[in-house]
């Protein structure tokens, strides 16, 4: 082998070595995590939000609870390991769990805080889900198709909220009273809130917004800014569960009055 | 000729005469006839069509109402109907009287009622 040619060789082999060095870094600077505070408005479309106002909603209420898990069929089979939740109250120590310290002012950590579906901008759990049963629908909703569910779990791995909950029992046998204008799931799919997405299709609200009497619940439009929602956002301080992963939650906190 | 032929031929005729029973038995009149809604004169195509297609056709209506947020169907006819399989097929058709008898004749397993109420058995 002449010099010059293995010369060459060995430079082209540099060359391709930098090359994929280059598009690697790249690829470590894409999944950088970000506050998410970036305004990506598109007012031509509409993405759903919702603002819970903690200050007004009251200890020991479930109005919102009830009708929700009554209305979508959802069953109380009486034990966690087979609950099912679309929304539910949980400790705040659980809820905002990187915005928990031991030094919190008092019975903080432990005041029941109403949680749903994050119906979050960058959802892990459509990115994981191997049937695109779940998925994002263009107006902000991550909505399931339990036809195509194949209760694989993936999205409640990849829910960093436990939004999500699997039938491990037929749900029928807990279920007392029946609503037939909504289905029940069946064994072995995994289901969670839909932000009332039949409702909305009617240009109604969800039923936990309605169902509140304190108006603990804002449900709008965040991509238009003289909605009902973003002037409550705009006044108030609120917060979001776990910003710091970019899932870009739809639903927003108060905190305090 | 045919090795046995006395032994072999009636077990053959008889073989198949069994085979062949269910055509010729006159079995066209045990088709099941599934009751006619007192309800709605038409239904959402007619019924010739819906016979052949109702299975294509409700298989679209759930994708399009769960994944593509289009719940009205406007028929051949014109009409409008809720693209729904509780609320529109089974506001006038019984699952009992009618989806069950052709599909136990036909040994076609639903599983539509596996998540969806048969209303029948809902309301009081």
């Amino acid at each position: 082998m002449s010099e010059s040619r293995r010369k060459f060789i060995q430079q082209v082999g540099g060359g391709l070595v930098g090359l994929s060095a280059i598009s690697l870094l790249g690829k470590f600077t894409e999944v950088e995590a970000t506050a998410n505070t970036e305004v990506k408005d598109k007012p031509a479309q509409i993405r759903w939000g919702m603002v819970v106002d903690m200050s007004k909603c009251k200890e020991g209420c479930t109005d919102c609870v009830q009708v929700c898990h009554s209305r979508h069929n959802v069953p109380d089979h009486g034990n966690a390991k087979d609950e099912i939740k679309w929304i539910w109250k949980a400790p705040y120590k659980n809820v905002f769990t990187s915005k928990s310290h031991r030094y919190q002012q008092q019975g903080q950590l432990e005041k029941p805080f109403l949680t749903l579906c994050n119906h979050c901008d960058e959802p892990p759990c459509v990115r994981v889900c191997p049937t695109q049963a779940t998925f994002r629908r263009p107006d902000g909703i991550v909505q399931m198709d339990f036809h195509r569910c194949i209760g694989c779990r993936f999205c409640m791995a990849g829910c960093p909220y436990g939004s999500r909950s699997f039938n491990w029992r037929d749900p029928r046998e807990n279920l007392k009273q029946l609503d037939p204008h909504f289905p029940t799931r069946e064994r072995g799919v995994v289901e969670k809130c839909n932000f009332c997405a039949e409702r909305i299709d009617q240009g109604l609200n969800p039923l936990c917004q309605e169902a509140c009497k304190e108006g603990v619940i804002t449900f709008g439009n965040l991509n238009d800014p003289n909605s009902e929602i973003r002037k409550l956002l705009g006044e108030k301080r609120t917060m979001q569960r776990k910003t710091e992963l970019g899932t870009a939650p739809s639903v927003f906190y108060v905190v305090e009055s | 000729m045919i090795y046995n032929a006395k032994v072999v031929l009636p077990i053959l005729i008889l073989f198949v005469v069994v085979l062949t029973y269910p055509f010729w038995q006159g079995g066209t009149e045990q088709r099941p006839e599934p009751q006619k809604p007192a309800k709605a004169a038409q239904c959402v195509e007619d019924a010739a069509w819906m016979r052949a297609n109702h299975m294509q056709l409700l298989d679209r209506w759930r994708h399009e109402v769960v994944r593509k947020q289009e719940r009205s169907y406007t028929s051949t006819r014109g009409q409008v109907f809720e693209k729904s399989l509780v609320n529109t097929c089974l506001d006038c058709h019984q699952k009992s009287d009618f989806c069950d008898k052709c599909h136990a004749y036909a040994s076609v397993k639903l599983v539509c009622f596996n998540c969806h109420l048969n209303p029948e058995l809902v309301e009081p």
